[in-house]
């Protein structure tokens, strides 16, 4: 394989606004974070397909610290696989809140984060 | 049948150094007292250690760095680093190389000045990428996930976790080596700053300093040394995830497959075990390592640990010293399971001694419940 990898490539695609996962064409299992193959199996065939965006809490906390609050959360992504992300713009939200994906920037670059749906 | 490995090594030796604050000391220093004292305690010289296993948070090279400091010129070494559960794991590598006869006498050793260095936790585990722009504060936050899924799940509460402090607090009461004493009660806990919800100030492990060593010879060696040896029944290690963010079922650690391993090849059950030594970073953990070990059913953990059963004169020992929670935690708090489980088995934990104790069960946990590393230890009469 040559030139850059998913890792790059995923986060060239961020930085065009789109939030893509990866999918194995023979298997269809979904995978992230960005790998060279499918854990566990090996499969090779990755090619990238849009997130759907759609996601569950599966775990949230909040960090409280001397410059404030701020939560960290799994979610399920309605793909499969799990992703740690913020639910924004909120304190907390309880698990099982059905959350969207947004595209925000950070420290100058772009990052996933997720709002409750019903505020999509 | 037997398993080839059972009893085949044993501790023979145990030592500390500065546990709770050492100022002005090094790590390096540390680990080379406590290692001092673990041989001296096995009646050993320091010539006779020929092989190495060591992890610290701070050297990139620690089977070397100690071995230099004390002028050893090892056989064999195994800078094993899974975290703090490294030291459970450098008992099944000492003893397959014991038994192999690639080395004679195994030294195992740690050493941390993270407290008077700095007052906080000392890592050299990298951001992992996926998850460090959400600025987890790791290891709390994954704890405090797995927290909450588990309140989630199976209707914990805060107070069943403030129990597991309170009991842990109750036997460093009896342990005048233990670096936090004094009272504490459930709504102390409860009361406690909140750090990463549902974990607060007192759900969270010490920061301390300590170095700490122990020294295993073959079974054959061991029956003639200063001590009664601490056998080697049943040990395994098992890893499902490196970042908390790829844990299967944030309740259900690889202890459940380390533990059923350690317990096979020791050929007990968990119904034999009097002592449990369990990596308590953080309440949840000891509720998690009680169900997936086989104490109680997954998510009865809360209910299990209520009415201090785990506390002194409860139905289980757990964490005789106190624990990371109140007695010693410098960072990778493993090699302290080891050396109070072997205090233990030899009758020599006074007044909180467990008494007819001849099971011992050590579990250690790294990075973010990411490796699990059981042993069970027993005396000659568990052989």
């Amino acid at each position: 394989m040559t030139g850059p990898g998913p890792e790059s490539e995923y986060r060239a695609h961020l930085r065009d606004g789109r939030f893509m996962i990866q999918r194995s064409r023979a298997t269809g299992v979904h995978v992230f974070y960005p790998r060279v193959a499918v854990p566990g199996t090996g499969e090779q065939d990755l090619e990238w397909v849009a997130a759907s965006g759609l996601a569950t809490v599966y775990a949230i906390t909040v960090n409280r610290t001397r410059e404030g609050a701020y939560n960290v959360a799994l979610v399920d992504l309605d793909e499969g696989p799990r992703m740690m992300t913020r639910i924004d713009g909120i304190e907390t939200v309880p698990i099982g809140t059905r959350v969207s994906a947004r595209i925000i920037e950070q420290d100058g670059a772009p990052l996933v984060v997720f709002v409750p749906e019903q505020a999509a | 049948m037997t398993h080839p490995l059972r009893g085949r090594a044993a501790v023979v030796g145990i030592g500390s150094a500065g546990c709770g604050e050492a100022p002005g000391r090094t790590a390096n220093e540390l680990m080379a007292e406590a290692a001092l004292a673990a041989v001296a305690d096995a009646g050993l010289a320091l010539h006779d250690i020929d092989g190495i296993f060591a992890a610290t948070s701070t050297h990139a090279f620690p089977t070397l760095s100690v071995a230099e400091y004390l002028g050893i010129q090892p056989r064999y070494f195994d800078g094993t680093n899974v975290g703090g559960s490294s030291f459970e794991a450098h008992l099944l590598s000492a003893a397959l190389a014991l038994d192999a006869g690639l080395c004679d006498a195994a030294l195992i050793c740690y050493g941390s000045n993270q407290r008077t260095a700095g007052g906080r936790l000392v890592s050299m585990s990298e951001p992992q990428a996926h998850e460090a722009p959400y600025k987890p504060r790791h290891p709390i936050t994954a704890y405090a996930l797995a927290a909450s899924r588990h309140m989630h799940q199976f209707g914990t509460t805060r107070a069943m976790l403030a129990e597991v402090a309170v009991a842990a607090r109750a036997w460093a009461n009896l342990n005048p080596a233990a670096f936090a004493r004094g009272p504490l009660s459930v709504d102390d806990v409860l009361g406690a700053r909140m750090v990463s919800d549902p974990l607060a100030t007192a759900d969270c492990c010490l920061v301390t300093d300590g170095g700490g060593a122990c020294v295993l010879v073959r079974a054959d060696r061991a029956r003639d040394l200063k001590h009664p040896p601490a056998y080697l029944l049943g040990a395994a290690g098992a890893g499902w995830h490196r970042a908390v963010m790829c844990m299967p079922d944030l309740t259900i650690t690889a202890a459940t497959d380390s533990g059923p391993r350690a317990y096979a090849m020791a050929g007990v059950l968990p119904s034999d075990v009097r002592l449990a030594m369990l990596y308590d970073a953080f309440t949840i953990n000891t509720l998690l390592f009680l169900e997936d070990l086989g104490f109680c059913a997954k998510g009865e953990g809360g209910p299990f640990v209520q009415g201090g059963a785990i506390a002194p004169g409860g139905r289980l020992a757990v964490n005789t010293n106190g624990g990371g929670l109140s007695c010693v935690h410098p960072g990778m708090y493993g090699m302290f399971l080891i050396l109070e489980a072997v205090t233990q088995l030899r009758g020599d934990a006074g007044e909180r001694q467990v008494s007819g104790l001849d099971v011992a069960l050590v579990h250690g946990n790294g990075g973010t419940l990411s490796s699990q590393c059981t042993a069970l230890l027993g005396t000659a009469a568990a052989l």
